[in-house]
This record gives C-alpha cells, structure tokens and sequence, in this order.
C-alpha cells in the first residue's frame, strides 16, 4: 500500500494540476484505488507514478477512469425498483412532463432498467432522463447501451423480481457476446459530464437518483451533493439512494419522507 | 493456547468467516460478557436476500447489541457490527465504516480480504482478526496483513469449523497467534482488555 502521505500529495497535484478535487473522497476506497491502478500499470514507485500522472494528461484521464468505482447492474436491489414502479410512477405519470436525473450513472444500466420502467407504464414519450458521470468513457458505454450478453440472466431475473412482466430478452439484440438495447429506450436520454464535485444544479427535476455514489464521498461533500440534489428537485419530487446511504445527517428531518424501506424520500416541502 | 497472554489495548476484533461459520459465530457471540472497550466486525459471505436474519438472529441471541452498518458510521466499542453483503466493508482513520461496491475479490463482496487489510492500515496493533470456517482462500491474505501490522491473528481449529478448508489454508499460510475451538475462541475474546 502507497503511504496515507503519498495519497495526500496525489490529491494536491491533481488538484493544482488538473484543478479535480479528490480531497472529500472516502481515504480507504481511494487509497485502494490508487493502489489497483499503479499496480496494473506496473508502477513500482509513486514517485514515478506520480509524475507521470502530472505530465501526461492522457494518463491522468485513465487514472481518474480507474480510480473511480464503475461498477453497476441493471435492476440491482428489485425490491427498490418495484417500489419505484409500483408507488412513484404512477405519481410521476400525473404530470404532463417528467424530468429525472440520474446522478453517476456509470456505464447506464440504471438508465436503462428506468426506462424499461417507463415505457411499461405508458410514461416513456413524456419523460426526459439526464444522466451524468465524470467519467467520460463510462458515459461512452452508457450512451451505446451495448452491455455483455452474459449479464442478462441475472438481470432479467432482477426485472421479474421487481416487478416486469414482459420477457425481458425483447428490449435487445443478442449478438457476439453483447446485448444492445433497443434505440427506442434512448430516445429520451441526455448524457452529458457533470462533476458533483464542483459543478452546480442545472434543471429542477421530478425525481433524482444517486445510488453508490455517495459511499465514496466523506460526510461533508454528501452534504454538499445533497443539498445540490435539494435545490434541483421540484417540491413533491423524489430522491433514491443507495440502500446503505442516508440524507438523515444532511437535510432539515420535516423537509422529506421516507418511503416504505426504500432510501427514497419525497420532498414535501 | 498460551492461557495466560491475554489481549490488552484492543479497540477492534474482527472476525471472518464462510461457509459453515455460522454455526461458530452462534455458538460464541450469545454467550459473550459485556465487550471492554472494542467493538467485535463480523465480515462472512452470504446470500443478499438473507441480508437482515444474521443481524437479527445475533440480536435476538446475544446480549452484546448489534448495530446495523450504514455508510459512514461511527464504529464504537462494546457494539457488533456484521458487514452487509453486496458491498465491501473498509475502515476510515476517523473510526467510521464506510462502504464500496467495487469488483468482487475472491469471488467475494464483502470479502474478507479487504475489510481485514483495511482495518490493519487503520487500527494496527490494536486489532485481533480471527478467521473461521470456510471452502476458499478469503481470509489468509488479510490475516497476514493483519500480523505485519502488529495486530494478533486468530485461526479457528480446522477439527471444529464445519468447513476446514479456510482455516487450514490460513495455517499452512501464516503464523497465527492462536489456533484455537470454539469454545476456547470464546473465551478468548471474553478476557480481551480485563
Ligand atoms: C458505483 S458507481 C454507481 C453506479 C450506479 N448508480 C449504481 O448504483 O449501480 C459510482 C459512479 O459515480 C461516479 N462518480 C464518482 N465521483 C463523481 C463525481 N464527483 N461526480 C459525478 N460522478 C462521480 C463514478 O464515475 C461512477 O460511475
């Protein structure tokens, strides 16, 4: 393991150099992270690491793409997706437009169980999904929709278990190992790079979800980022966390309601 | 067993475990006394949809309380705390959890690993890891990280683990501190820090 010094002065560089600020990210993970990347780039000193970290800016791109955790599924925990469906949707369905943000989509198969969701509920046509990332070549992904074909059993499973009735394999075409989803779902999203970091609310949204995200902040940017998500939801809107993460320290208790078991709220006023 | 040497300045036991340890953990965790000042991890494979009845069954059976683990929490002695699955569990300098949903290590989220190298880089000698019962190999490099860190390392006899594989692997691999039963791993944790 690098030393908790070495990390510091990565995080500095980083900042001066490229002006990113990793300094409100969870140690543990990030000191994994960066580990995990200098080993697979055979780095054997930091110092050489580092350096080519600060005069490459290629490398630096890859860096930040293999620090950040990328990893993601489609209908991951059912059981907040059938809430999702059965209790949210048909409340969001009585607007004539619905916005919805997703907040570190990674590689999209969030975005695409959502709206497998919408279309089901009739909703899709009327609905416009942001989903954001820093990392730009997950978003990459994301926008193809081409995920690996051996996932799908178990993500077809995840959607019988929350809730879906169709069969699951008509939303892609099999081919060579990957599964592309329909164009259709995509009609309505809008990727783009957004920093939750650094960057500030750009649209009032119906409902927001930031699932696993938040575990790689410290207490004091989860403030930041949540008090982000409460200035871009709309009064009566919806935000969806991770199942081990809470707003419970970050908002005004009264503001929002949680639903069920899920770590969804609903902002009430 | 050394009877006499005796675990001081202790502020966390972590305890790992697969396959079979279960049954270990329900025959040691009811009977334990009041934890003095050290709060007991517990980081086993399991099944997601299972993810509550550990902790409730703990909680039922035992008078230690179990708090449940959420992002960022703070771990404080004399409470258990039993890793969720699906994420991995690592230890902030602040004595606060947090969690991670990064690639399975060893085929395994949480896997034991992690959370025990983790936990050496933060609270050093004052760690005691025991490993339990189990058929892979999660669990050895993390002791050993344990050990170099200058924490105590525990393995459970592979005569008492219902699945001896783990345990077994972790003694031709490492020179644990203890080798120990059930019953005497009981024990053990009950004298730390008196
Ligand atoms: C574990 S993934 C979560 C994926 C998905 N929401 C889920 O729960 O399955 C975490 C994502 O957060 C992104 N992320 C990390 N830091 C970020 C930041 N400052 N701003 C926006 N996204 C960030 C990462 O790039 C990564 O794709």
């Amino acid at each position: 393991m690098i030393e908790d010094i070495e990390l510091e002065t990565l995080i500095n560089e980083v900042y001066e150099y490229y002006g990113f600020d990793f300094g409100s990210y969870s140690r543990a993970s990030l000191k994994r992270r960066v580990n995990r990347v200098m080993h697979l780039d055979g780095f054997t000193h930091f110092h050489e690491f580092l350096s080519r970290v600060r005069y490459d800016p290629e490398y630096y791109k890859r860096m930040v793409d293999e620090i950040t955790v990328n990893v993601t599924e489609m209908f991951r925990d059912p059981s907040f997706y059938a809430v999702v469906r059965n209790e949210i949707l048909p409340l969001l369905g009585t607007k004539p437009f619905i916005r919805l943000w997703h907040a570190g989509c990674s590689t999209g198969e969030e975005v695409y169980s959502m709206a497998i969701m919408l279309k089901e509920a009739g909703l899709l046509h009327k609905s416009l999904i942001y989903a954001t990332d820093i990392n730009s070549t997950v978003l990459e992904t994301a926008k193809k929709g081409i995920f690996p074909l051996r996932m799908m059993k178990e993500y077809s499973e995840n959607y019988r278990d929350a809730g879906g009735q169709e069969d699951f394999s008509n939303y892609y075409i099999a081919n060579y190992g990957i599964a592309k989803f329909n164009e259709e779902l995509a009609e309505k999203m809008v990727f783009s790079q957004h920093n939750l970091v650094s960057d500030t609310s750009f649209n009032e949204f119906d409902m927001i979800l930031c699932r696993n995200v938040l575990i790689y902040f410290d207490n004091d940017l989860q403030k930041r980022v949540i008090n982000l998500f409460d200035e871009s939801l709309a009064v009566l809107g919806f935000l969806a966390l991770g199942t081990k993460e809470t707003i419970k320290y970050s908002v005004t208790p009264n503001k929002y309601k949680q639903l069920d078991k899920e770590k969804i709220w609903r902002k009430v006023k | 067993m050394e009877e006499s040497k005796i675990i001081s300045g202790c502020k966390v036991v972590i305890i790992g475990g697969s396959a079979g340890s279960l049954n270990a953990l329900m025959q040691i965790l009811p009977e334990l006394p009041e934890l003095k000042g050290f709060a007991i991890v517990i980081v086993v494979h399991r099944k997601s949809t299972d993810d509550q009845t550990l902790e409730e069954l703990i909680a039922l059976k035992s008078s230690v309380s179990v708090k449940p683990v959420e992002d960022k929490v703070p771990l404080l002695p004399g409470f258990v705390y039993v890793a969720p699955s699906n994420y991995h569990l690592l230890f902030e300098k602040n004595e606060t959890l947090s969690l991670d949903i990064s690639e399975k290590i060893n085929y395994s989220r949480p896997s034991i690993d992690v959370s025990f190298e983790s936990a050496a880089e933060i609270y050093g000698e004052s760690l005691v890891g025991i490993l339990l019962s189990g058929s892979n190999t999660d669990g050895t490099y993390g002791l050993k990280t344990i050990q170099a860190a200058g924490g105590t390392i525990v393995v459970q006899n592979p005569l008492a683990a219902d699945m001896p594989f783990m345990p077994h692997n972790a003694i031709l691999n490492t020179q644990p501190d203890f080798v120990l039963d059930n019953n005497e791993i009981l024990k053990f944790i009950s004298t730390i820090n008196t």
